[in-house]
């Protein structure tokens, strides 16, 4: 069965390792938060200036000057703090936050991702993905592997503008995980009672399968 | 020590002209300029060229200034929580200038700190980065920008002296602390305002020198945009 949104969140929690500064984009990586393991010691940074942060803040108990990039209101941890905006993209920059996870409209074989702007129809901006996808070393997409219109967003080329280029590391998807490498779209995993075959006629891209893949740990 | 302090908003704004630049601290409507936006609305200065990561909400920010069409060009990152300002680009009569956010700052840090242009890895390969020079550095692609040049800069702290010095508070620091400064007057609005000597010199964020007025807010709405929460076990 394809994965919902918490279980995609949940298999990229397994990615975020012990001592791993990250930063979360808006939407499904959101929810990584959640499922990121209790014995390992882990910051998330948010862009628009706040390294530490922590859950949502109890009823009654929210801050107008404390949100995250998606202007959620927060709270902070023990350790936390607080800069300007060219501050943290400097820290986003020099590659000083280990991973970055966001989502996407579109992912191309050759690494570039396009999240922000369907011509005539939609301009949100690109806020700060274009700096993160351009830094960070290690990027994780969080998406769905087909539109509404059943249509693929696993691509051999983008289609729509591009927020970066040969920059997205691997792609989590509802019935995916697949590895970026400098040969395409790599499976390495498939979510629980989805078939090879379905994920193949679901990829625009071609992908490559090297033996059995496995199932996804979400338990 | 040299005086800032001005009465009140419509002294402080008093010289803003139709057709400038102006720079607005504050992420989505964290931070932001509350009285100087109020006041922009009420001088009805037109034509205006606005420099602000986000351009409010439909009633409230600088959602207010395009409501009003006083808004020429705006400079901004993302726009996703106002329909009108989608709407007024989509139908082309707003003149806008995606661009990320992190260059974004930077431009604004780049003007406060006196240099004319660098060098950023953010967007190159996309529509971004057409028409401007870039150049190969440690094996990697960047694109060159330049700083901003604004008439005004108008930013929010929480606490400030009447010398100009400034402290902000949590996330409310955002672009309020790259822009104080980027400017050729920069308009501080604070919560607090204290005689000089109140502040502990180690705990200032901005320095005076980057300020050229001051004053003190007559109230602040702080509106949340997403009020997020989470039960009490």
């Amino acid at each position: 069965m394809a994965l919902d949104k918490n279980q995609i969140a949940k298999r990229i929690a397994q990615e975020v390792k012990d001592r791993y500064f990250v930063n979360l984009g808006i939407g499904i990586p959101t929810l990584v938060a959640n499922y990121v393991r209790h014995d390992i010691e882990v910051e998330f940074q948010s862009e628009n200036g706040v390294l530490g942060m922590g859950p949502f803040p109890f009823e009654g108990e929210e801050d107008a000057d404390i949100i995250n990039a998606g202007k959620q209101t927060i709270t902070t941890l023990p350790g936390a703090s607080f800069f300007d905006s060219a501050f943290s993209f400097g820290m986003i920059r020099a590659q000083k936050v280990d991973l970055t996870i966001l989502g996407a409209m579109e992912v191309s074989e050759n690494g570039d991702i396009a999240n922000w702007k369907i011509p005539g129809k939609m301009v949100k901006g690109m806020g700060g993905a274009m700096d993160l996808v351009a830094s960070a070393e290690n990027i994780i997409v969080a998406m769905m592997h087909v539109n509404k219109a059943g249509e693929s967003k696993i691509l051999k080329k983008c289609t729509l503008p591009l927020t970066g280029v040969g920059c997205v590391k691997k792609v989590v998807t509802e019935l995916a995980v697949m590895e970026v490498t400098p040969k395409g779209f790599k499976l390495l995993e498939r979510a629980p009672g989805v078939s090879v075959e379905e994920i193949i006629k679901a990829t625009e891209a071609e992908l490559i399968i090297e033996g059995d893949i496995p199932e996804m740990n979400i338990d | 020590m040299i005086n800032k302090k001005v009465r009140n908003v419509e002294e402080a704004l008093h010289d803003i002209k139709d057709g400038q630049t102006i720079m607005l601290g504050g992420f989505g409507l964290c931070g932001i300029p509350e009285n100087s936006i109020a006041e922009l609305v009420k001088k009805d200065v037109k034509d205006l060229t606005c420099i602000s990561n986000n351009a409010g909400v439909d009633d409230f920010g600088l959602g207010l200034l395009l409501q009003k069409r006083q808004i020429k060009k705006m400079i901004s990152s993302y726009v996703g929580e106002n329909a009108e300002f989608e709407r007024q680009m989509l139908s082309g009569e707003l003149d806008v200038e995606l661009t990320p956010q992190g260059t974004l700052a930077e431009k604004c840090r780049a003007a406060q700190a006196g240099i004319p242009a660098f060098f950023t890895p953010a967007g190159y390969g996309t529509e971004v980065a057409e028409g401007k020079e870039t150049r190969e550095f440690n094996g990697k692609m960047h694109v060159m920008e330049l700083a901003y040049k604004a008439d005004f800069s108008i930013v929010k702290a929480w606490k400030g002296d009447e010398a100009g010095n400034l402290i902000f508070k949590g996330t409310a620091r955002n672009f309020n602390g790259c822009m104080a400064g980027a400017a050729k007057i920069t308009i501080a609005e604070v919560e607090e305002l204290l005689p000089v000597g109140s502040l502990d010199p180690n705990q200032i964020h901005i320095p005076g020198i980057m300020v050229q007025r001051i004053f003190q807010g007559e109230k602040f709405e702080k509106r949340i945009e997403q009020r997020t929460t989470r039960k009490r076990d």
